[in-house]
């Protein structure tokens, strides 16, 4: 049966620039000689390192701890010496540094030992979860969320279908295609595995129609097993189907709701590349240290899909694709619309990195000066989210924060697709990209001032406390100087009065014994 | 003459309503000083010569202090407090300061003799020590007022600005620079 398909607004036909690098079989990229692991490989908190420098580290032994739930473990991706803990330039828009830690490799790629499961069905959702959160898996979509979350939507959410995303739907990129092709039983291992987990049945898997190879893979995968719930789904080729929402929607009809997540919607969505890493979490004992890479573009010799450990500079992935043609112009990670330049070659790849793209001085965007905006409307008819570029871009561009958020900003997926057909050449997802953070920052801000507010307040009324408790102590201490003054004297009083009393007496007594005295004589 | 006592008559009795209401529905505290309040960024470092925010907030909700006192709110500041106010912004006063990077207080440790002078000056109580033991400051609590580097008798607190990681970086706005750089 015909699986029906809905449709969203916009989206492009862009060249796929896909047979580049998915016409050779897959290798696996030698170890390099260091390996720059950073501590932070996903949203959220970076992991707290566990190892020191100069301990010797086994592949696959955990080097860092998550912090928190919204953080994910880091492991070692080869043996070798730990160098240093160390701020390193990182994979990042900034091109800023983070802490990594640098491992120098050697060579004997010595594993930890670890152990696979044979029958997960046995063991409660909540030890898988916990199996799945200790191997570090993070979505490897891009974006890099702990998987580990998306499998515990919590009890208030009743979860219905997976979906697995296969779309892959950026020019240049192929790392999903390949995998699906060479490694289909994992991904559909990985998809039970994750029902299991969600205690659901119903799994879709969205694959778009230039991977036919991929396509048929997986279905021939369930055919022999015979998995009747898991439905293998082709979809058009439209860019960006590979987002998150817009797969939701092609496949199920279904739209999630402003500042909702899919599982809000009874929906959890995967990548298929992290159901093969949840399949080697459970089933092979095997944390996430590597992962399939695209390197391609024609500013390289020789494109090729790479089983990468993480942490390996890209420098050593170019020199085994054949190293730069004489042409190349830019280095990219990520494909060519949601991607972003990379100052060097030093930088390591991460859990997140799908692509590093060379581009040739032919293939960069003829750059033309960006002119007014005449309002043409071009940007809203492809918004793949149904938004108004242009209006975002003017409430960007006067720095009115508010008004761009009441025009949903934070829908934007920053797909670029605007950016495409603007006749005027207007960067505008940079636009909002920068007011995206700027109203982060602002926000962030305020809860700053915020809790200064409150800590002062609560200083003040401390010195306050401690002004009155001085001040009652020494009243305190006046009432008992004044008492013991008072009692002194009652005690001087009384003395007085006994002294009288004795001498009194004295008095008497010799006035007595004189009369006896008077009275003998 | 009707007229005119009538009218004599509302004039009383609105006078009472008035007087009555503005007993019963007394509102508690200051309103605008809570907005003004609101805007200031809570360094409490006392620059604007008040001896901390709120003290400044309700000096310019009661007219006494002007808008443009507050370096560690910046241009910004002062706009924001303009718009709130309704009135016409102007630059910073710089016999109060100028406008500096977000900076953190660091501690010395090896200098520190432990004389809790600068964890008084704190007015976010964010160092932590003891008598005759090491302070240190809780970097997140800092406002960065400066507050605590005057008392230190071994000088060993230093301003550093807060460096820019790949969590507080922002996309910056495509500048009419870089558009022209794209053109050449």
């Amino acid at each position: 049966m015909k699986h029906r398909l809905w449709d969203y607004n916009g989206g492009l036909h862009l060249i796929g620039h896909k047979s580049l690098s998915n016409t050779r079989k897959p290798l696996a990229a030698t170890i390099p000689k260091e390996l720059i692991i950073p501590l932070s490989q996903s949203i959220g908190h970076p992991a707290e390192p566990i190892v020191a420098q100069g301990q010797r580290v086994l592949k696959g032994e955990k080097i860092a701890q998550s912090v928190g739930v919204l953080s994910a473990s880091v492991h070692a991706s080869s043996s070798g010496i730990v160098r240093e803990i160390t701020e390193v330039v990182v994979p990042h828009p900034s091109g800023l540094k983070a802490s990594c830690i640098v491992i120098d490799t050697d060579g004997l790629d010595e594993e930890a030992p670890s152990s696979g499961l044979v029958q997960y069905e046995k063991l409660p959702p909540s030890a898988l979860v916990s199996i799945i959160q200790d191997a570090g898996v993070v979505g490897l979509g891009g974006a890099a969320f702990p998987s580990s979350i998306k499998l515990n939507p919590g009890a208030n959410r009743t979860i219905k279908t997976l979906i697995l995303n296969g779309a892959e739907c950026e020019p240049y990129i192929t790392c999903d295609d390949m995998l699906m092709r060479d490694q289909a039983l994992a991904v559909i291992e990985g998809a039970r595995i994750i029902l299991h987990t969600l205690g659901i049945k119903h799994c879709l898997i969205g694959v778009e129609d230039n991977k036919p190879e991929a396509i048929q893979a997986l279905k021939k995968v369930c055919d022999e097993l015979v998995y009747r719930n898991i439905d293998v789904v082709e979809v058009p080729t439209l860019y960006p189907t590979g987002g998150e929402k817009q797969l939701i929607k092609i496949l199920t009809g279904d739209e999630i709701p402003v500042g909702k997540i899919p599982a809000d919607i009874g929906i959890v969505c995967h990548n298929v590349g992290t159901a093969t890493a949840i399949f080697q979490a459970v089933m092979g004992g095997k944390p996430l240290i590597s992962r399939l890479i695209t390197v391609t573009g024609n500013g390289i010799h020789q494109p090729q899909n790479l089983e990468v450990p993480i942490g390996t500079p890209i420098r050593d992935l170019i020199a085994q694709c054949g190293g730069y043609t004489d042409d190349a112009a830019r280095l990219v990670m990520g494909g060519p619309m949601m991607g972003f330049a990379l100052p060097n070659d030093d930088i390591p790849v991460v859990k997140a990195t799908n692509s590093i793209l060379v581009l040739a001085q032919a293939d960069l965007p003829a750059s033309k000066q960006s002119l007014p905006c005449i309002r043409c409307g071009k940007c809203a008819e492809v918004c793949p989210m149904d938004l108004l570029p242009q209006q975002l871009y003017w409430y960007g561009r006067a720095k009115n924060n508010e008004k761009a958020q009441a025009y949903n900003l934070f829908d934007c997926i920053e797909c670029g697709s605007c950016d495409v057909v603007c006749p005027s050449h207007i960067p505008l997802v940079q636009y909002f990209r920068a007011t995206k953070s700027a109203v982060r920052t602002a926000n962030n801000e305020q809860q700053k001032a915020d809790n200064a507010r409150q800590r002062n307040d609560a200083h003040l009324l401390r010195l306050e406390q401690a002004k009155a408790e001085r001040a009652e102590r020494s009243r305190k201490k006046k009432a008992q100087l004044e008492d013991r003054k008072k009692s002194k004297e009652t005690i001087d009083a009384s003395v007085e009065r006994a002294k009288n009393k004795k001498m009194a007496r004295t008095q008497e007594s010799t006035n007595s014994s004189d009369t006896t005295l008077e009275n003998k004589s | 003459m009707t007229a005119i006592i009538t009218i004599c008559l509302l004039f009383a009795l609105f006078g009472l309503l008035l007087g009555f209401s503005s007993i019963r529905f007394r509102v508690e505290g200051d309103p605008i000083a809570d907005q003004i309040d609101a805007v200031l960024p809570q360094t409490q470092c006392g620059q604007c010569s008040y001896p901390g925010c709120r003290p400044y907030a309700e000096a310019i909700a009661a007219g006494e202090a002007d808008i443009n006192q507050c370096p560690p709110g910046g241009e910004e500041g002062i706009l924001q407090l303009a718009d709130l106010l309704g009135v016409e912004a102007k630059p910073l006063n710089a016999e109060n300061g100028i406008e500096k990077p977000p900076m953190v207080a660091i501690i010395d440790e090896q200098v520190c003799i432990g004389c809790t002078k600068c964890i008084q000056a704190c007015p976010v109580d964010a160092i932590l020590g003891a008598a005759k033991l090491m302070h240190t400051v809780i970097e997140k609590e800092c406002t960065g007022c400066e507050l605590c580097v005057a008392p230190c008798p071994v000088d060993c607190i230093d301003m550093v600005p807060i460096e820019e990681t790949v969590i507080t970086w922002k996309w910056p706005l495509p500048s009419a620079r870089s558009t022209t750089e794209k053109a050449a």
